[in-house]
Parts: C-alpha cells; structure tokens; sequence
C-alpha cells in the first residue's frame, strides 16, 4: 500500500473502547481535570428542561386562538352534518366538503407542533378520527388513500402494487383501499359505538356521528392531481361520511385556487385561518426566554445577533432558533468549568463552597474578575491571589451582585423600549431585541441613537409623555429589588407632578409677545423688537412643564445609566455568559463547500500530517490523489483534457515517490497511477466538481467557477 | 373547445338509428374497426325520437321517466333505441360524452335503474388500479362471491376469465351494463385496459355492454394501435330555455313556482354568461333565495312586483359573481353575511391576503431567480458587471429576443446562474451556507420556483421561477431593491 491511498485509510485503533456511553459521560470526557462534569451537565439537563416546557407552554398559549377557532369550525361543521335536514335550501346547495385553509407561514419547521396540538385537541374533544398526511408519503393517490385508510382503521390496507410480501401470503383477509371501504367501517363503528358507548360518549364530549379530519400538513408540496382527484372521490361519499379538510398553507391562500380547478375548488367549503406570523412569534420566544432574569444562563450581544440572523435571513423558524439556544447551552456547560456557577441562588451558593483549587485558579484567571481585583485595596488584592476561601466568598458574592444586576437590567431595558418605540423612525429600533444587542454590546447612552432618542422625548407632549411614563410604571411594579422600587416611587412621583401640573398652570396667563408688534411701524422698532424677540426666545424661560419634563428625563437617563451597563462589566459575567458565536454559526449554519474546498486545497487541515503542510496555495505532491487533481483542474478552463491532466498528474505523483527525474520512465504513466488518477476523477465528479460531456471527446467540465 | 367539432357525429348518428335497434353481434364483423358510425343507414323520423320506447315496459314508467329526465328526452330516447329488448345483445361499447353537468350520469343510471337493468356503475376516479375496477364491476354484477375470485393483483386477463366463469354459472338473460364515469382516466391504465373493455362483449361472450362516459371526446382516446370504434353519443349544453325549465322545478315549497321561476330568470341573466353548470347554478340559487325573498318577508314589495324584487337582489348577484362563484369566499361565510347584513368588505377572500412572508435571503435569492428567468442570459453582463461599457438595447440582441420576456413566460436557467446573480444583488457578503442552499429546495415546495428536467442534484439543475410580476414587486419593496431597473424588458 503506498502512502498516499494509506491517508484515506482510517482503521479505528480501538474498537474495544466502543462502549455506550451515557451523555453525561461526555461532559466529563471533555475535561477529565474538572471534577464537576456531571453537575454542569445536570444543571444543564435541568435548564433544558425548563426552557423545553416554558417554549411548549408559549407555542401552545400563542396558537390557542387559531387552534380553538378551527375547533369551533370543526364543531360546526359537524353539527352541520347532523342536523342536514330536508330543508329546502340544504336538499339544494351543492354538497361541498368543509376546508379550513390555516395559513401558517413560511417556516415550514415550526409546523409539526402546531399540527401536533391541533391532533391532540381533535382527539380529546372533537372526534377520535383524524389523520394527518404528509406529501412525501402520498406521491400517488393510492398512496395517499393508503394512508388515510390506515391511519383511520388502524389495519394494514393492501394497494395492489405491493409485491413484497406476496411470497407468504396469508390468509387474511385483504382490505382494498378504495374510501367504500372506509364508509362500511365508519358505518359499523359508528354503529357499535352508539350501542354500547352511549354513556362514555356524552362523557367524552363526542358527538354522536363524530367527523372525520383529515390533515394536508403541506399542501403546497402535494401533487396537484392527486390532491384533486381524492376531493373528486371524497366528494361522491360526503353524504356517507362527515369528512373535513385540513390545509396546512405555507404561503397564501390563493395557492389553493393554482392548485385546484374550478371544477374541484367548487367542491370545497373553504375557510380561512391565519396564524400568528413568525416574526410576532419570535419576539414572544425572546421576551420570555432571554430577557428575563429567571434562566441563569445568558447569551451575549454576538450571540444573540448570531442566533436572530440565521432566523431573519434563512429560516424563520422558531423550532431552529430554540434548538440554537439548546446548542448554546450545552457548548456553554460543556466548554466553560466554572458554569457549575450558573444556576439558581441557593445552588450556587453551595457549588461555590465546593470550588476546588483548580476551580479558583481558573476563577483568578477570569478577565472580567481580574479586572475586579485591580479596583480593589491592596490588601484586598493579595487576600484575593492567595486565599481560596476568600476567593469563593468573594465569588459568592460576586454571583449574588451579578444576579441583582439582572433583575434591575430587564425591567429599565422594557422601560427604555417602551419610551422609544413609539418615537419616529425608531432610533432604538422596533423590537426590544435590537435595544437588548445594543445594551450588551457597549454603553447605550453614549451612541448617537441614544442621543437623537432623547432628543425626540425632549419633544413629547404632555399626554404622551404621561401614557408612556404610566407604562414603564406598570412594567417597574413588579420589580422585587429596592432600586426598582424606589425608581417606581420617583416615577409615579413625577406622573402625580405631571398631573398637578393642569391645575398651577391654568390659572397662570401665557402673554405672547406678537401683541405689542402691530403698534410699532417704524421700521428701525420693528427691527430691534424682532431682535429681541429673537435673543428672549433663545433664553426664553422654560414652562413648568418643559423643567419637569427634562427633569423626568434626566431621571430616566440616570436609571440607564446605573443598570444597562454592559454585562461584561460585571465580574464572573464568564460564568453565565456564552459568547463563542463563531461555534455556534458553524454549526448552525454550515458551509459544507467552503470545508470541501479546505480539505481538497489545504488537506493538512483535516489530516493533521506534518508532511502535507505547505505554504499557502500550494499542494504538497504527498497529499492524496484527490488533491492533487483538484489543484491541476483549478489550473484548467471550462473544459478539461483528461489525458493533459494525467500527464500532469503522474509527473507529481513521481516526484512525490522521489525517483530521480532524470531516470527514463520518470513521470510515465503506469497502469496503478492510471487507475488513481481516474479514482480521484470519478471522485471530484462526485462531488460535483466535474462532469463528463459530449462537446468534446475526451474531455470533462469543469462544474465550478473562479480560478484558483 | 374539442366538444364542438363532433356535433357532426351525432347528426350523423341520429339519421341513422333504426338500425341500431336490430343491431346484434352478428354484424359486427362486417363493420370493421372504424364501422360504428358508418354501418347504419336510413332516415328516422322525429316523432320516434321525441317518445321513449322501451319494449315490455309500461307506459306509465316511461312517462315517470320522462319527467325525471327534463329536456334530455331526445337522448334518453337514442340511449332506449340503442339497448334495443332486454335479451337482445346491445351494441359491445358506448361512448357517451358532453359538458359538466350535461346529465350524462343522470341519464344513464336513471334508466338503468327505473328499468331494473342489471348493471355496474364504477367511477374510475375511485379506481387507483384496475384491479379495483374489475372487483366493483364483479361485485355489482354477480355478488360478492365473485368478486373474491379475482387473484392478487388481477390483469385483464384474470378478470374476463373470472366473468366467464361466473357467467357461465349465471347466463344472462338481459344485457347487462358497465357504465365508467369519467372513463378519460382509463387512458392513463395499462395500455390494453380501454381496447379490451371497448371489445369486451366478445372477449367474455356474454350479452354485456360497456358505457363510458367522459367530458372529453373520442378522438383523444383513440390508442395508437387502434381499436373498437364505441358509438358516439354527445350530450348538447343546456340552453338558457332549457336551463330555465330545469331549474325552476326545484320552486321552494312555501312559495309559488312563478315566484320561483322569475328569480331564476335573474339569476341565469347575471350568471348565464359566465356559468352554464346546472349543478353550479342550482347551488347559488339556493345560496341566494332568501336574499330575493327578503322584501316579501318584510312586506316591503308583492309578488308581482319583480321590478322591485329584481333591483334588490340585482347587485347581491353581482357581488355574489365575484366572490362565492369563484369560492373566494365560502358558501356558508356567504350565508352568514346574508344574516348578519355586513359589509362585503367584511369578509376577507381567499386571494386578498396574497402577502408572503419570506427570510431576507429568501426574498433575493427569489429576486435573483425572477431576474434569471425573464432577462436574457448574455444581458447578465450589463446589469451585473460595473464597467460593462456601452451597450444599446437594439444592437446587440437577436430578433427573437426583441419580444417582451414576460410575454413569452419565465426560461429555465441553471443553480450557477442564479447563485452569480444572487450574489450580485445581495448587499452584504453572503457565505455559501448549507441554509442558502436549503432555501432554494424549499422555495422549491413552496412552488415559488419550479425545478425543469432531471432532478438529480449532482448534474447542474436547473430551475424556473414561477410568480407573476406583482409578487416580485412586492417582495423587492420590502428588501427595497428596484427590479425594475434590472428587468430587460422594462429599459
């Protein structure tokens, strides 16, 4: 075996360590020196679980409304069904097959829950038949009858095709998919469910000729034909059977009309439910889960911008950005020792007493808590390089400065985003979560956004500045520490001045001086008075209102000032703080080009061999066929010569195998460099590199472009 | 319209119909393939047309059906004259063929069943595979016992055995019927499918008759290999008379039929342009009486006063045209708004919310797609690159690239282009990410782009983009780019 087919070759060393290993075995892999793997990784476990459930309990709150309308539609619809009656106008209309169209945006991922709880909730009070189908189960339409017809019946449904299992046919009896069937079944169970399960069935809320739903989760992705001639079917047996329509539309809901004809379309009832759109949903999700001081763990600035850009310019799924977040925990727990820290009060209490030396070095070595030492006496200071104990007091006591600064940060952050909001053209931005990145990235109030949204309040009437003074009073009251009691008491303080303000003011006399201006024509006066009335303006004296307005003001510039400093500021920020965004986009957001590129062109990346570590833009003739015949086909044009590039080829691989250039057969081609080099061919076809063509014989293209 | 060129046909056929009655399977054979049409001979006269005779049947269940076949009476009666007595054999194959709701079913099933001719009705809709097909027919002719003989997945073969078999057991005393609505999917069975069930009476050697009945005509059914020329049978559209006397007999109960058939003569003078489906119009007659009946039930106008009743109801109709006809908004949304006397405005339809919500790279990377699919390629240069020189529209394009783009529809174009100028058009350095890759595939179910020709990845795809001019407007608004400074067709 020659050496450069052997780096392909990875024989795993050691089979036997191939064990399973529990998952919080993994944290304490990872650094074998810190002791507290497993408590990271149960804190971490615990946090998850937090977060999961509180992400659960939104999703369902936010879809509640929607959910409970289409319920409604359901339930109607059903009734509907019963009471079909010989009336007139009933015996008349066409019998369409109820729709409901639930427009639910774009981010496609993010369904599945929706869906989920909508089942649920159709199963616990509506009707125990509901199917939901997907579109890429039902690519034909005795697929889709399959499924629908399996789901429901809960047997296997035989479609003829299936030739599988025709060796050991049993005697059972066949099913064939056609909905007949399905009328004869819902008949019976009807039937036996009316006689025996009277009782349960008031009991259970059911109705007594439950509907059947079924669910098109992406409607959008079904083939048009197969959609339309299973309405066709469903519509010759809708007086047989209480059928119901789900869409599921990820667009708008004129896809429903490309996608159905006329002829088609007139047989469906259709309704139309729109969800909460992704946006709105987001901003939910980040309100609860990260500006709240009730999760220890933190994500920073970057981060958070990291995580909101992927969802903004890729996705717009809510599930991907909480899975983000769930990654950002666990690198933050499983990276980060001294996250043993970030937990709830008493915990960390307790886990800070139980620091190791190790621990205290790695606190010492903090930068934010360096950066503490040097602020303090120097007596302090060599108390804090020396003594553990004193360390882990400190710490706890840092731990408990960091948890404060929390809960005064949040509510001054609403404070401040429900101020600007409303301003023109937004100085802060719209959403809290630009005001938030701003906060942790640097000190908000000395940025020019900051400024020109001060100087917009400057400007605020008196009732506006009341309504908004009111809010933020609403938003402090439930602040538990003292400073934001005292801050709620100035506030509503200065909202009871504001107040007072009507009855001092409407006895004073607000003089203008327009009114002496008509008397004097004389143009030297008229002149001068302007003049004056210029400088007066300019040192005019402020109304009452203009002071207590700067006054409030000021005030609230203080409160900024004292609690949205940046969280780096605060020592062992470390601790609850994940910042490695560079992790988080790769993972997240993964360029399998750009790391095919890295491998081909610098294979040293990846293989860690010494040998192949060359300067930039070059390829060591050592490294794996494949590599070398990438770097010759970046030298090509469009249009590759293969036999050129083997040329080309066997001369590197020769230098590579040291024979000396001078020698006769030096850079033939033998027939082992001959199937390597079409090895490594067929393998850049398959990464899509090259492709064979038929402009040339002989020839290949090239997939990519740019030059080298 | 493909129904039109056929009316021929039936003249012909009708001139030539006594015949038929005789008609047995002796003659088949001297009618050769295309010998349906062109066998019959001799005039018929208009009285026997008008009648439905039916030998061995009473005069009384003839009448009845002729009330419940309105103005359809001259096909019923060709459809009669073709069955010819019960126990003589029929013509092996029919083919009925008209409009929507031209009561070709109707017609058909009426008489079978008023006539208790034994016969299968089977939708091949319903039919996802032949073997299906044959099991329904089976069961409806011979009984469930028969139907269980058919093997796993049966092949035509299987079945015309299986029928010989059982109809060996039972000989038929009267021609039985096959009828297969919406017999245009049969096309898309297996290849022998259709010629078989067109020869069936000679396969299976049994008095048996098979109807097909489609909206479609013959011609595109005929297999390239040829086959049995069925008998073509074609249901005209209704007229507006016609449609009239149909729909005014379903008067509602509590008010006279004159009332009744006055709004209908209102409801065909709004509708009869746009609708001639009977079923159609029946079911915005019903969604929109109570409406024209409001004014009598307030007392506010008589009976006899339709100048009145026709200036009420007149715009509801209208209105009733743009909305619920084209299920924009639903019958029983329709029904409530009645009730609750609301705006129209109130009721948001299907296509007013035609807003999509995108990602930012989304949003350009559709851009980019439309601009790919509607400028040519060899302009790229001058809208992509910033030094592209001069270039005049008219000097360097061919001719057939002088007509508008968005006339001739969006050009497939390859995932090298579309990322060049997705790149070009982004503001900001954008990675090669798995995600923007991601969301080219799914702006691909989103059917927002369509994907041409092979599908396999590895081999350039190449797509089309697949929403109109306002969408792109739209969408490049909000990420504020001005297309049309990018689209050919608009410099």
């Amino acid at each position: 075996m020659n050496e450069s087919s052997g780096c392909f070759v990875f024989k795993p060393s050691s089979k036997k360590r191939k064990r399973t290993v529990g998952i919080d075995e993994y944290f304490v892999d990872g650094n074998d020196d810190c002791g507290n793997g497993r408590e990271r990784f149960n804190i971490c476990q615990k946090l998850w679980e937090k977060i999961k459930m509180d992400t659960e309990i939104l999703q369902d709150e936010l879809n509640e409304k929607i959910l409970e309308s289409l319920l409604d539609f359901i339930k109607k619809c059903t009734l509907s069904f019963q009471s079909r009656t010989d009336d007139w106008a009933s015996r008349m209309r066409a019998s369409e097959i109820p729709t409901a169209a639930l427009v639910l945006g774009v981010n496609v991922p993010d369904h599945d829950m929706t869906f989920q709880s909508l089942s649920d909730l159709l199963k616990n009070s509506v009707t125990p038949f509901s199917v939901s189908v997907q579109a890429k189960e039902c690519t034909a339409l005795k697929n889709l009858m399959q499924r629908v017809l399996e789901r429901l019946m809960g047997v296997g449904v035989s479609v003829e095709e299936d030739e599988e299992d025709s060796g050991i046919h049993l005697p059972q009896k066949r099913v064939s998919c056609s909905i007949s069937v399905l009328c004869q079944w819902y008949k019976t169970v009807t039937k036996v469910g009316r006689r025996t399960l009277k009782l349960s069935h008031c009991k259970n809320g059911f109705l007594q000729s439950p509907p059947i739903v079924v669910i098109f989760k992406d409607f959008e992705a079904f083939n048009p034909r197969v959609l339309q001639d299973f309405i066709l079917i469903c519509n010759r047996y809708i007086h047989e059977l209480p059928l119901i329509f789900v869409f599921g539309i990820a667009t708008s809901p004129s896809t429903v009309q490309h996608i159905l004809p006329h002829s088609v379309s007139s047989l469906l009832c259709i309704e139309l439910f729109q969800s909460l759109s992704c946006t709105q949903h987001l901003a939910t999700v980040i309100d609860k889960l990260i500006l709240t001081s009730q999760f220890p763990f933190k994500l920073t600035g970057k981060v958070l911008q990291v995580l909101v850009s992927i969802f903004l310019y890729h996705d717009f799924s809510v599930r991907n950005f909480v899975k983000g977040l769930q990654l950002a925990l666990l690198e933050h727990f499983h990276s980060q020792p001294l996250s043993v820290l970030c937990c709830k009060k008493q915990e960390a209490r307790h886990n800070a007493q139980k620091l190791s030396h190790k621990d205290v070095e790695m606190v010492r070595q903090l930068p934010s808590f360096m950066r503490y030492v040097e602020t303090q006496e120097p007596q302090e200071q060599v108390q804090l390089l020396t003594s553990d104990d004193h360390v882990k007091e400190v710490c706890q006591m840092l731990l408990k400065g960091l948890r404060k600064y929390h809960k005064n940060y949040y509510p001054i952050l609403r404070c401040l985003h429900s101020l600007t909001a409303s301003l023109p053209k937004y100085p802060l931005g719209k959403q809290i979560r630009e005001l938030h990145i701003s906060c942790l990235e640097k000190n908000v109030w000395e940025t020019n956004e900051y400024e020109s949204a001060m100087q917009l309040l400057r400007l605020l009437a008196k009732d506006e500045l009341v309504a908004a003074l009111r809010k933020c009073a609403d938003i402090l009251k439930p602040g538990k520490t003292k400073k934001m009691k005292s801050a709620l008491q100035q506030l509503e303080d200065y909202i009871i001045r504001f107040e007072q303000l009507d009855e001092t003011l409407s006895g004073e006399e607000i003089t203008s001086p327009g009114k002496d201006l008509q008397k004097k024509t004389d143009l030297f006066q008229l002149q001068k008075t302007l003049l004056e009335m210029k400088g007066s303006r300019r040192t005019k004296k402020m109304s009452p209102f203009e002071i207590l307005r700067n006054e409030t003001l000021d005030f609230i510039d203080g409160l900024v000032r004292s609690h949205l400093t940046p969280p780096e500021l605060q020592p062992l920020n470390e601790v609850c703080y994940y910042s490695s965004s560079g992790v988080l986009r790769r993972h997240l957001n993964a360029t399998p080009r750009t790391s095919i590129q890295t491998a081909l062109s610098h294979p040293f990346y990846f293989l860690q061999n010494e040998n192949l570590k060359t300067d930039a833009g070059t390829v060591s003739s050592a490294a794996p066929d494949i590599c070398i015949v990438y770097k010759l086909h970046l030298e090509c044009g469009r249009l590759i010569n293969l036999y050129d590039w083997l040329e080309a080829y066997a001369t590197v691989v020769s230098a590579a195998e040291g024979k000396d250039p001078d020698a006769e057969d030096y850079g033939k081609v033998d027939e082992l460099k001959h199937a390597r080099f079409i090895q490594s061919v067929s393998e850049l076809e398959f990464l899509g590199f090259v492709k064979s063509t038929k402009q040339k014989t002989d020839h290949v293209a090239r997939l990519t472009w740019g030059g080298c | 319209m493909e129904l039109r060129t056929t009316n021929i046909c039936m003249k012909n056929f009708k001139s030539r119909l006594p015949d038929v009655t005789f008609y047995s399977r002796e003659s088949e054979a001297a009618c050769g393939p295309r010998g349906s049409v062109v066998g019959f001979s001799g005039s018929v006269s208009e009285k026997m047309l008008s009648g439905l005779h039916y030998p061995g049947c009473p005069e009384a269940r003839l009448r009845s059906l002729r009330e419940k076949l309105p103005c359809r009476e001259v096909q019923a009666g060709t459809l009669l004259a073709i069955m010819g007595e019960p126990e003589q054999y029929c013509y092996p194959s029919i083919f009925i063929y008209g409009h929507r709701a031209t009561g070709k079913s109707h017609v058909i099933l009426t008489l079978l069943k008023e006539l208790e001719l034994p016969h299968a009705a089977v939708s091949c809709v319903e039919c996802v595979s032949a073997g299906l097909l044959f099991e329904q027919t089976l069961l409806a002719l011979f009984g469930a016992d028969s139907a269980a003989l058919l093997p796993r997945l049966p092949s035509l073969s299987d079945f015309v055995r299986v029928y010989r078999q059982v109809c060996a057991q039972q000989p038929a005393k009267q021609t039985r019927y096959i009828v297969l609505e919406r017999a245009e999917l049969l096309r898309d069975m297996e290849a022998n499918l259709l010629p078989g069930l067109l020869r069936l009476q000679e396969l299976v050697d049994d008095n048996v008759a098979v109807i097909l009945l489609s909206e479609i005509v013959w011609d595109k059914f005929r297999p390239n290999t040829g086959c049995f020329e069925p008998l073509l049978l074609h249901f005209p559209d209704y007229t507006k008379a016609e449609l009239l006397q149909i729909l005014s007999l379903d008067s509602n109960p509590s008010y006279t039929p004159e009332l009744y058939s006055s709004y209908i003569n209102i409801l065909l003078g709004v509708f009869y342009s746009v609708c001639r489906d009977l079923r159609e119009l029946r079911h915005l007659a019903a969604l929109n009486f109570s409406k024209f009946c409001e004014p009598l039930e307030k007392g506010e106008a008589k009976e006899g006063n339709t100048h009145k009743l026709w200036r009420n109801i007149e715009p509801h109709l209208k209105r009733a045209m743009q909305t619920v006809y084209l299920r924009e908004v639903s019958s029983v949304q329709w029904g409530q708004q009645q009730m609750d006397e609301k705006e129209a405005t109130a009721l948001r339809g299907l296509s007013a919310l035609a807003h999509v919500e995108l990602p930012y790279y989304s949003k350009f990377l559709l851009i980019a797609a439309y601009l790919a699919s509607y400028n040519p390629a060899r302009t790229d240069r001058r809208f992509f690159v910033k030094h592209h020189g001069k270039m005049k529209k008219t000097s360097f394009l061919k001719k057939h690239e002088k007509t508008s783009n968005h006339l001739l529809g969006p050009k497939p174009f390859p995932l090298d282009r579309l990322l060049a100028i997705f790149y070009s058009v982004v503001d900001s350095r954008v990675a090669p990410t798995a995600s923007v890759f991601s969301q080219i595939s799914s702006l691909v179910t989103l059917q927002l782009l369509t994907q041409v020709g092979h599908d396999d990845q590895l081999d350039t795809p190449k797509y089309k983009c697949a929403v109109s001019l306002d969408f792109i407007l739209a969408i490049s608004r909000t990420v504020s780019f001005d297309i049309v400074r990018y689209l050919y067709d608009f410099i």
